[in-house]
C-alpha cells in the first residue's frame, strides 16, 4: 500500500471561511474535506449511514408503539430493580447511561493524549474506555436474561402490547453489538499504541495502512457515536 | 472554528492535517463530561419524580438534543470542523424529520382503523 503524494499546489490557494468556504471546498480540486484525514471523513460518513439505520429503528419504534391499541409496557416499572429491599424505578438504564458518558469522556481524553503522542495514558485511557464498554454490555445482558425471564418475547410479553419485545430487542441488540464491537476495536488500538506501532507508522495487519495518531480519533468517533445513539435510545425508550 | 486551524491556510493538504490534528486543552472534556452527567441526571430525574404531559416531553427532548450536542460539538469534535464537513454530515439527518412525520401519520390512520374495525367494546 503506497500513500499517495502530497501535492503542494494547496499552498497557493488560501482556504476561505463561511458559506463561501463550503462552496470553494467541494469545488476544489481533488479533496472536498479539508483539514481532515481521509479516514476521519469516511468514519464521518460511515457514521451519517448508521444514524439513518438507528433513526429507521427509531422512528418504527414510535410508529408501532402509537399504532398499538393495547397498553404499553411501562419501562418506568419494568426496568425497576430492588435495591437495599427498595424499588427504584429505571435504575440500572441510568447506571449504564453514566457508564457510557464516562467511557465517552475517557475516549476524549485518549484522543488528546494520542496526538501529544503520550504513550502510556493514550493505552491506559484506551483500555479504560474498552473497560466501561464492556460493563455496559455485561449490564445489558443481565438486562435481557431479567427480561426474558418475566416472559419478554419478540412475539408478545405478560405486561401489554406485544410491540414492545420486537422493539427493545431490536433496538438494545444492534446497539449492543454496536458497543461490543467497539470494545474489540479498542482493544487493538490500544495494543497498537501499547507497541508502539502508532509512533512508528508500523502497517496494519489487515489493511497495511500506516500507523498514526489520527486512528484514536477515528476510532473515537465511532465510540462516541455508540454513546450518542444511546442518548436517543435513553430518551425515547426507556423515558416516553 | 478558528484556533484549532489557525494556521492551517497554507496546509500542504494531508501532511499539514497529519501534523495538526485536533489539539484542544484537557480542561475542555472534563467540563463537557461533567455537563453531560448533570444533563443525564436531570433527565434520570424526570422519570424518577414522575413528571407527565407537555412538560415531561419538552424536558425529556431538551435534554437529549443538549446531550447529543455536545457530544457532537465537542467530543467529535465538530464545532472546530470545517463548514463543508459540518453540512455534509449534520444537514442530510434533518430529512428524518420527514420520515418521522410520516411514521406519525400512518401511526395515527392504522391505529384510527384498529380501533374502529378490530378492538371490541371502543366503539
Amino acid at each position: 500500500m503506497t500513500q499517495a503524494t502530497p501535492t503542494h499546489t494547496a499552498a497557493s490557494v488560501p482556504l476561505v471561511d463561511g458559506v463561501q468556504g463550503i462552496v470553494a471546498d467541494w469545488s476544489s480540486d481533488q479533496r472536498a474535506f479539508k483539514n481532515v484525514p481521509w479516514g476521519k471523513a469516511m468514519m464521518w460518513i460511515f457514521l451519517l449511514s448508521d444514524t439513518f439505520i438507528f433513526s429507521s429503528f427509531l422512528i418504527s419504534y414510535m410508529t408501532v408503539r402509537m399504532s398499538a391499541v393495547e397498553p404499553w409496557p411501562n419501562a418506568s416499572e419494568v426496568f425497576a430493580l430492588t435495591l437495599f429491599g427498595k424499588s427504584i424505578p429505571l435504575i440500572l438504564i441510568a447506571i449504564m447511561t453514566f457508564v457510557l458518558i464516562s467511557s465517552s469522556g475517557t475516549m476524549a481524553m485518549a484522543v488528546k493524549f494520542g496526538y501529544e503522542k503520550n504513550r502510556k495514558m493514550t493505552f491506559i485511557l484506551l483500555l479504560l474506555t474498552a473497560a466501561l464498554g464492556a460493563t455496559f454490555v455485561g449490564m445489558q445482558a443481565f438486562e435481557w436474561t431479567k427480561l426474558i425471564h418475566e416472559g419478554v418475547r419478540p412475539w408478545g410479553n405478560p405486561m401489554g402490547a406485544a410491540q414492545f419485545g420486537s422493539a427493545f430487542f431490536m433496538i438494545t441488540g444492534f446497539h449492543g453489538t454496536h458497543v461490543s464491537i467497539g470494545v474489540i476495536f479498542l482493544i487493538i488500538v490500544a495494543i497498537k499504541v501499547y507497541r508502539g506501532d502508532l509512533d512508528n507508522e508500523r502497517p496494519g495487519f489487515l489493511t497495511g495502512r500506516k500507523g498514526n495518531y489520527e486512528m484514536v480519533e477515528t476510532m473515537g468517533l465511532y465510540w462516541h457515536f455508540v454513546d450518542l445513539v444511546w442518548v436517543f435510545i435513553f430518551a425515547v425508550f426507556y423515558l416516553w | 472554528m478558528a484556533h484549532a486551524h489557525g494556521q492551517a491556510h497554507d496546509a500542504q493538504g494531508q501532511q499539514q492535517a497529519h501534523a495538526q490534528g485536533q489539539q484542544h486543552p484537557i480542561g475542555i472534556y472534563l467540563k463537557i463530561w461533567g455537563l453531560l452527567f448533570v444533563l443525564s441526571a436531570a433527565s434520570y430525574a424526570v422519570d424518577y419524580f414522575h413528571f407527565q404531559g407537555y412538560l415531561r416531553w419538552f424536558l425529556i427532548i431538551v435534554f437529549m438534543l443538549l446531550k447529543a450536542g455536545l457530544i457532537v460539538a465537542v467530543f467529535m469534535h465538530m464545532m472546530w470542523e470545517r463548514l463543508a464537513l459540518m453540512y455534509a454530515i449534520l444537514v442530510p439527518t434533518l430529512l428524518l424529520m420527514v420520515l418521522m412525520g410520516i411514521g406519525a401519520l400512518e401511526a395515527d390512520y392504522t391505529f384510527f382503523t384498529r380501533t374502529v374495525y378490530f378492538v371490541k367494546g371502543l366503539l
